[in-house]
């Protein structure tokens, strides 16, 4: 499970942090400008140095950098020249204090570094390095954060709730590999391409899932995960835009950041989406979203994340939760079954099917899942919404208090908490 | 870049194997020799071997200056080492695509080795 495989487990019972921080309109910016340069920056000074690791260390060096001088000095007019300035300084300090690199050095001093638009393409090159598959996908997750996103390492460290020295030696340890081993610093072609993007894609939708699901509306963070996420997919969509499964994820991510200001009340508890006030629901981005899945899909190569978009564009079309086209969502989900058979696929499937068949048909299909599932709190979850449905409640009373056993999210742990107490 | 590919498998993988079939294991030898001399051909391999089975395997332990002779592999492992080849080649990804056309089944690790030449 997305959230489980980043430590997470390491803070369980810890009660969520409150981050005093709140977004100002300064560090909004500050955060708009380092996502806009930090990929930039560091894919101009990997070209020139031919150091990842060196080149990654100086930016994220220069971000530091800025955020101490800048809330004091205000954000210069051409920042990305600033932070470009920063590191490249740092990278002459740091290549100074060993001879070997005295043609490095003079390279630096002479060279004319701008992060120019051109070089958008280097940035593609970064991303699929930091998700190249040699790396584990906890390292992949921090270093496509740090190198393409410009995070520093306590922004992840704070995002994932684990403690910054942990991330920080992930980093390390991965950028590391990444010299020994010769990870070269290249967009995969011809065959090698469909399996590296997979790779891609699935750290991208593990970082918004981690940022989604982690969401309540009580931590302020600095940075958003999920729409870090969002923005990491859309500037993949717009270097590789021919790619219908790129844009199949960013719609699927932009479809259910949509729905954001409608998943927590007003005392900050998690609302499910059947009982979300559909009024709140961001309509210009799920025009958007609807738009990005309608260009996907005339590239007529259908793909995981273009299905799943495709259910997320039917919830957010429908007017009600009745009202929804539970037969399409149904077929769908088949569709995506074809694709990948992964008993969560299913469960979400059977949920479709209650309201198409019935909760009877449904709880057949769910407890099927049974062995499979056994360890997953939404299977116990959906069986005990089943059960209620059917008439049952000491039977769904039983599985939602195994839901909350297994349960280690805060908001879906405090809804449960509420269905047990009614 | 040089890179040590090491061809594995499972205690199964490798009982499964020597009980094969006198046609099936020469089809074997001939697939795996023939992705040897191709990679050969395109200088991508500098050396390698195939190994006896883990039977055939002594361990020598130097502990405190002594050396003690044991029978069989060093660990009691489950995943076995059939055999290895040096490469040569640009990057980890060349590296790996060779070891994705390993026809021998099993596991292929790929690990680096170490340049001693700017010491």
């Amino acid at each position: 499970m997305a959230r489980r495989w980043l430590g997470r487990s390491a803070t369980r019972g810890r009660p969520l942090e409150r981050l005093t921080k709140t977004h100002t309109a300064t560090e909004a910016t500050v955060v708009a400008v380092f996502r806009e340069e930090a990929g930039r920056l560091t894919a101009a000074l990997v070209r020139v140095l031919g150091d990842f690791d060196l080149a990654e260390e100086v930016v994220q060096d220069s971000l530091v950098a800025a955020l101490e001088k800048w809330p004091e000095q205000g954000i210069p007019d051409k920042p990305g020249a600033w932070l470009m300035t920063a590191a490249r300084r740092r990278a002459i300090d740091i290549l100074r204090r060993d001879k070997r690199y005295r043609e490095k050095v003079a390279l630096l001093e002479r060279s004319n570094l701008k992060p120019e638009p051109a070089e958008a393409d280097d940035r593609l090159r970064l991303i699929f390095t930091c998700c190249h598959p040699a790396l584990s996908p906890e390292a992949q997750v921090a270093l496509t954060l740090r190198a393409v996103a410009g995070f520093t390492t306590a922004e992840i460290a704070s995002a994932f709730l684990v403690a910054e020295a942990a991330i920080a030696q992930r980093i390390v340890r991965a950028k590391r590999k990444i010299v020994a081993a010769n990870i070269p610093y290249r967009v995969p072609e011809g065959d090698e391409l469909p399996l590296r993007l997979d790779a891609v894609l699935t750290v991208l939708y593990l970082m918004f899932n981690e940022g989604y699901l982690s969401r309540s509306a009580q931590v302020a963070m600095r940075r958003d995960l999920a729409e870090d996420a969002l923005w990491l997919t859309s500037l993949l969509a717009t270097l590789m835009p021919d790619q219908p499964e790129v844009l199949g994820l960013q719609a699927l991510m932009k479809l259910n950041l949509a729905r954001s200001r409608a998943r927590f009340d007003a005392a900050g508890e998690m609302v499910l989406l059947a009982d979300q006030d559909r009024k709140l629901w961001d309509r210009a981005a799920i025009v958007e979203g609807i738009a990005l899945l309608d260009r996907a899909g005339a590239m007529k190569a259908p793909g995981p994340y273009q299905l799943q978009a495709a259910i997320a564009a039917l919830h957010a079309e429908a007017s009600s939760w009745a009202a929804t086209d539970w037969h399409q969502i149904v077929a769908l989900y088949d569709a995506l079954l074809r694709l990948v058979d992964s008993p969560v696929v299913r469960l979400n499937r059977a949920v479709a099917v209650s309201h198409f068949v019935g909760p009877d048909v449904a709880l057949g299909e769910v407890n099927d899942l049974a062995i499979a599932l056994s360890g997953y709190h939404l299977f116990h979850s959906t069986r005990a919404e089943l059960l209620d449905q059917l008439g049952e409640p000491i039977l769904a009373r039983e599985a939602r208090r195994r839901a909350l056993d297994l349960c280690q999210n805060p908001a879906e742990r405090s809804l449960l908490e509420r269905k047990l107490a009614r | 870049m040089k890179y040590v590919l090491m061809f594995g498998g499972t205690a199964e993988d490798q009982e499964a194997w020597e009980k094969l079939p006198k046609d099936q294991l020469a089809a074997a030898y001939e697939r795996t020799g023939k992705w040897f001399e191709e990679h050969g051909r395109a200088g991508r391999i500098i050396g390698g071997e195939e190994l006896q089975g883990p039977n055939s395997s002594t361990t020598v332990r130097i502990k405190s200056g002594k050396a003690i002779v044991t029978d069989g592999p060093f660990i009691e492992a489950k995943e076995i080492i059939g055999g290895f080849a040096i490469v040569e080649v640009k990057d980890l990804d060349e590296a790996l695509a060779m070891a994705k056309t390993w026809p021998g089944g099993g596991w292929v690790e790929v690990r680096p080795v170490v340049d001693h030449s700017n010491d």
